[in-house]
């Protein structure tokens, strides 16, 4: 670097430079932006993207919501439907909905019950895998990362299937151990239970792994510490590292707090199978695919997934506050 | 030198608690461990039995006829389940191929330069990454079907591609693993902004971009409500759409679950052998850099 200091070196080296090599652009064809183009050409790829993939269709989205069919003479031919403006009338037609509202209480119910369950575990297998003397570990990650892998419907498939009456491995288990016999999993109530299951299930590896992996970056030298003052691993765990990964605790309640409303393949496979155990407007999204394909009214559909996704903005911009500046902090501005 | 002293005081004091295993999280992640291999092992086990047997065999017990049930899905309707994992490995691959590509130059773009719309430009982004890919798949449908996309691969592949969560793993990778210096001295040396990146910036993020391919790949393997909506063909479908299908005709056709079965077994194991083989870049950390 020492060699480059005057522009006539930088221009014309004497002398082959030590370290990196100087890189030539070859020939006239390498393509070289202007500096001040180039952060833009560097993005532009993932903003163009970005706008035709989201900002399109959540603009075509709030166009829709304003839309409505109206039918003229009998409803028969092709101009006797035409699309009008109906102002806010679609709006009022989701608040005044209670279906709707029912389906995204029930994704809130099912919320309360996965994310405590799911995070509740996730901790706890992240705080065992950060252990001293716990064995199998590394099967433990393996295994209860494992079903990350496994598509979310597939696995409601492969559940769903599980809870059926028929071949129940589950049922059989419960009456050999317990003498339980016929549960219905596609009970009103249990159905809670059985998709919150399969949410558990899917999602516990995944959160367990953000938050071992924030462990592990933790200073171990509290740890020793507190061993030397007597502590055991349990103290040390619950006493020191737990409220130490409490930001990242935080955060994965948030994102799982934003899945949970968005939540559709499980319930979804869950209608498939359940014998109407599942209904078609058991989440908000369902409710959504339903009115916009079942019932074919996209505009209703689309002031439905504006209300959906007016709710979740609020969540996010929890979210960002949370972590935006706090991660960002160090790079150039 | 702290823990070489704490072994030797350790030692000293009780040299066999050390060694000694803690049996209740022991136990508790054993349990954790059945618990998520549960539904895997009866997948696999019912792949082998026929459809008496899922019903008259006790849960664990296998049959036989792994086989059977194999060739009858090879040959259902044509061997259309091995066009659907095809169509998997094509959405899947090329949409976290092509999210990588445009994910490290987006993360390289915003963790090296100043420009002017920055913050704004990063924020919407991460808007995006927060709020809803899900519900935005109908109005999407809608504007494809304008443009005469829909029903083709191109429906599935261009959303596949375009990852905020990708953008925003990059830019931390790039934050962390290039350093500044590096890339003033390849200027200094006369490189191209472009070259610098190709040369320098993507060798040393490229740990990092291949796990950012790998949450690509899981997501789009994973997505089943975009390829829903956008294919009706049967031989554009993917594995989980596919199977899906086979489910839904399964209820009226009881027949068919034996082939349901084996067919989700066989979509899982490619990504559970993913899994296995690229274990090392299945991490959320931070601080993988290249120059130490």
């Amino acid at each position: 670097m020492t060699t480059a200091t005057t522009a006539h070196e930088y221009d014309r080296p004497a002398a082959p430079l030590t370290g990196a090599r100087r890189v030539r652009p070859r020939g006239g064809r390498h393509w070289n932006p202007s500096p001040r183009r180039t952060p833009y050409t560097f993005i532009a790829p993932a903003v163009l993207l970005f706008v035709a993939v989201f900002l399109v269709p959540l603009g075509y989205t709030v166009y829709l919501s304003t839309q409505k069919t109206q039918v003229q003479g009998l409803g028969l031919g092709a101009g006797a439907r035409k699309q009008v403006a109906a102002g806010f009338s679609n709006y009022s037609t989701v608040f005044g909905d209670g279906e709707f509202w029912h389906s995204v209480l029930r994704a809130v119910l099912y919320g309360c019950i996965l994310i405590p369950i799911m995070l509740g575990l996730a901790t706890a297998f992240a705080l065992i895998l950060d252990a001293q003397r716990v064995r199998f570990q590394r099967l433990g990650r393996l295994a209860i990362f494992l079903p990350y892998a496994v598509p979310t419907l597939i696995g409601s498939m492969i559940w769903g299937m599980m809870y059926l009456p028929a071949f129940s491995p589950i049922n059989s288990t419960l009456h050999a151990l317990f003498g339980i016999q016929g549960i219905n999993f596609f009970g009103q109530r249990i159905v809670f239970l059985s998709v919150a299951n399969i949410g558990v299930w899917g999602g516990t590896g995944f959160n367990m792994m953000v938050l071992y992996t924030s462990l592990r970056s933790l200073p171990q030298e509290a740890y020793e510490a507190a061993r030397i003052d007597g502590a055991n691993e349990r103290q040390i765990a619950l006493r020191i590292k737990l409220p130490m990964i409490r930001p990242a605790v935080i955060v994965t309640a948030i994102f799982s707090t934003i899945a949970t409303l968005q939540v559709f393949n499980e319930p979804y496979a869950m209608h498939q199978i359940s014998y109407g155990g599942v209904s078609t407007t058991w989440t908000p999204l369902m409710t959504v695919y339903r009115d916009t394909y079942t019932a074919n009214n996209v505009y209703l559909g689309a002031a439905e997934s504006i209300v959906i996704a007016l709710m979740m903005f609020v969540l996010s911009v929890a979210v960002l506050r949370l972590t935006n500046r706090q991660i960002f902090g160090g790079e150039a501005r | 030198m702290s823990a070489a002293l704490l072994t030797t005081a350790a030692q000293g004091t009780a040299p066999r608690s050390r060694r000694r295993t803690s049996i209740v999280p022991t136990g508790v992640l054993l349990l954790g461990v059945v618990y998520a291999l549960l539904p895997i092992v009866w997948v696999l086990v019912a792949s082998t039995k026929t459809n008496t047997q899922l019903d008259s065999y006790a849960a664990f017990r296998p049959g036989g006829s792994f086989l059977t049930n194999f060739q009858n899905l090879t040959s259902y309707q044509g061997g259309v389940f091995w066009t659907w994992m095809e169509n998997t490995a094509l959405y899947a691959g090329g949409g976290a191929m092509l999210s990588a590509l445009v994910s490290a130059l987006a993360g390289y773009g915003f963790a090296k330069y100043r420009f002017r719309g920055k913050g704004f430009l990063f924020t919407m982004i991460l808007v995006g990454m927060l709020v809803p890919a899900v519900v935005l798949a109908v109005p999407q449908y809608l504007l494809v079907a304008k443009i005469g996309l829909a029903n083709t691969y191109w429906a599935v592949l261009i959303p596949s591609i375009i990852s905020p969560y990708g953008i925003y793993l990059a830019r931390i990778y790039a934050g962390a693993s290039v350093p500044d210096e590096i890339l003033e001295a390849a200027r200094m040396d006369g490189s191209s902004e472009w070259r610098t990146f190709l040369r320098i910036g993507v060798p040393m993020m490229s740990p990092g971009l291949v796990t950012i391919f790998l949450f690509q790949f899981v997501a789009v393997w994973n997505n089943f409500l975009l390829p829903w909506l956008m294919l009706s063909s049967e031989n554009k479908y993917p594995l989980t759409v596919g199977l899906f299908t086979l489910l839904d005709a399964g209820t009226s056709q009881p027949a068919l679950y034996s082939l349901v079965l084996i067919g989700a077994l066989l979509s899982i194991l490619p990504l559970i052998l993913l899994f296995f083989l690229l274990q090392r870049f299945w991490r959320v950390d931070l601080g993988a850099g290249s120059v130490k």
